[in-house]
């Protein structure tokens, strides 16, 4: 089974999904997700799916509880690059990802981490 | 009751479905209503007769079908022949063509058309299978004849009334042929009627295919007309959405605006909804979805041109646009975007 692999870039996590994601990858990519923001503390995650062409109920869920285990592991996760097709998708599905954060390209995605990480600094 | 003598009441009559099965001479006036109902294989007619008619045998009436056929195709085919230029001249007469430019363009549809007809009945074509190929090159002919007038702007009516109007030329024409021979008569004006009958309901209908190909071109050149993109900004694109929204306006909307935001980069986009004009649940369901497709892919949204009556009928309907960025006019929207992504105007003195 392929791994999606996690990149650390001082305190971000960067996970770039060039594949089209299997039920399996995904709950590889959740466990292994879980345990390196533990494991270095980061405080932010982003996402870079701007590759994915192709997407599911199953994958979007994902999205969600990613978020949701990364705010408990206090970091914020950013899913950036979504293609106009499965933004399109995913509505359809229903899913608008609440409480995932999203920005149009990686540049954007770090401009709005480091915000959010200055707004935590100043305790807002 | 099988094939046999027909006593002249009002009886059904069970023949073999696979049978090909027609009535003729006295029988074919006859037998025009009936109700034909299918049962193991076979095919029931109920036969209408006419008061005090006479015995026929049903038979002979059947073997004879393939004979009586080929006369009745012969006597039109023989006529067609003869007589076609003045059939085309009393054609034009019936039809109308009184103007000449108008006149010179129907006689060379109404030569091409008669000279199909006549190679379509010396194949041996028969009228109850239309779709035969030996109509085919008479379909096409009949089509593109459809299709012109269409262009032109003709109507239906009009179209099939200049076929229909072949047949009292046809019809006067095979009774001075068939004087002589009055047993042949019937049968032979009954298959001219059938034939250019079934002429004229295909241009008809070949000429309603042809105003709905028109129609659904325009809608689609309409749809793609009522939808652009266009940037108000660097960073701020803008829709200006006109007419009625519906799913399918929607999704072209929603497809070319997150096309554009990838390309362009843009944060902000604004849709305007002042040339809608009315405001329902299913067309705010339209505007969520596209409002939630456009925060998914990363960039945010204001919906702007809601006029008074619209704001109210939103409120009463119960839609809630909690989170959405609602302004009134454009202009705000456009300041409120200025605002967001850091820019300042300021007016000189």
């Amino acid at each position: 089974m392929e791994r999606i692999p996690i990149l650390r870039m001082g305190n971000t996590l960067l996970v770039t999904i060039q594949v089209d994601m299997q039920d399996q990858t995904a709950l590889a990519l959740q466990d292994d997700l879980a345990g390196r923001i533990a494991q270095t503390g980061a405080s932010g995650v982003m996402i870079d799916i701007s590759a994915l062409e192709i997407v599911d109920s199953f994958v979007g869920r994902m999205l969600t509880s990613i978020s949701g285990i990364a705010r408990i592991l206090s970091a914020t996760t950013v899913v950036v690059g979504m293609q106009p097709a499965v933004a399109i998708t995913l509505v359809e599905l229903g899913l608008s990802l609440e409480g995932v954060r999203t920005a149009l390209d990686v540049e954007r995605g770090m401009a709005l981490l480091a915000k959010v990480r200055q707004e935590v600094a100043l305790g807002r | 009751m099988s094939a046999g003598y027909w006593s002249g009441v009002e009886t059904f009559l069970r023949l073999p479905a696979r049978k090909e099965v027609r009535f003729t001479g006295h029988l074919a006036l006859r037998c025009l209503s009936r109700a034909a109902r299918q049962t193991n294989g076979t095919i029931e007619y109920f036969v209408y007769p006419t008061a005090g008619g006479p015995l026929i045998n049903l038979q002979a009436c059947l073997t004879t079908q393939k004979e009586a056929m080929q006369r009745e195709t012969q006597a039109l085919f023989e006529v067609l022949q003869k007589e076609e230029a003045a059939v085309i001249e009393a054609w034009l007469d019936e039809s109308k063509a009184t103007e000449p430019g108008m006149r010179r363009a129907m006689q060379t549809d109404a030569t091409e058309l008669m000279g199909l007809l006549r190679s379509a009945l010396r194949a041996g074509a028969d009228p109850a299978r239309f779709d035969a190929g030996e109509w085919q090159d008479l379909r096409l002919a009949l089509a593109a004849l459809s299709k012109s007038r269409a262009a032109q702007g003709q109507t239906a009516g009009e179209t099939s009334a200049f076929v229909l109007a072949l047949k009292k030329p046809l019809f006067a024409k095979v009774q001075e042929e068939l004087r002589q021979r009055p047993e042949d008569l019937a049968p032979t004006l009954w298959f001219l009627s059938t034939t250019v009958d079934r002429l004229a309901q295909h241009t008809a209908s070949t000429f309603q295919q042809a105003r709905e190909d028109i129609i659904r071109r325009q809608q689609e050149e309409l749809l793609e007309l009522s939808t652009p993109v266009v940037k108000l900004w660097e960073g701020v694109l803008a829709v200006p959405m006109i007419g009625v929204l519906d799913s399918s306006r929607t999704q072209m909307v929603m497809e070319a605006l997150l096309q554009q935001i990838v390309e362009t980069g843009s944060e902000l986009a604004i849709i305007d909804i002042t040339g809608v004009p009315t405001v329902d649940t299913l067309v705010a369901q339209h505007l969520l979805k596209t409002v939630a497709a456009i925060r998914l892919m990363g960039a945010d949204c204001i919906i702007s041109g809601i006029r008074p009556q619209i704001a109210q009928t939103i409120v009463h309907l119960g839609i809630d646009l909690q989170g959405v960025n609602t302004k009134a006019t454009l202009a705000d929207a456009l300041a409120l975007a200025l605002r967001k992504s850091g820019w300042r105007v300021v007016k000189e003195a």
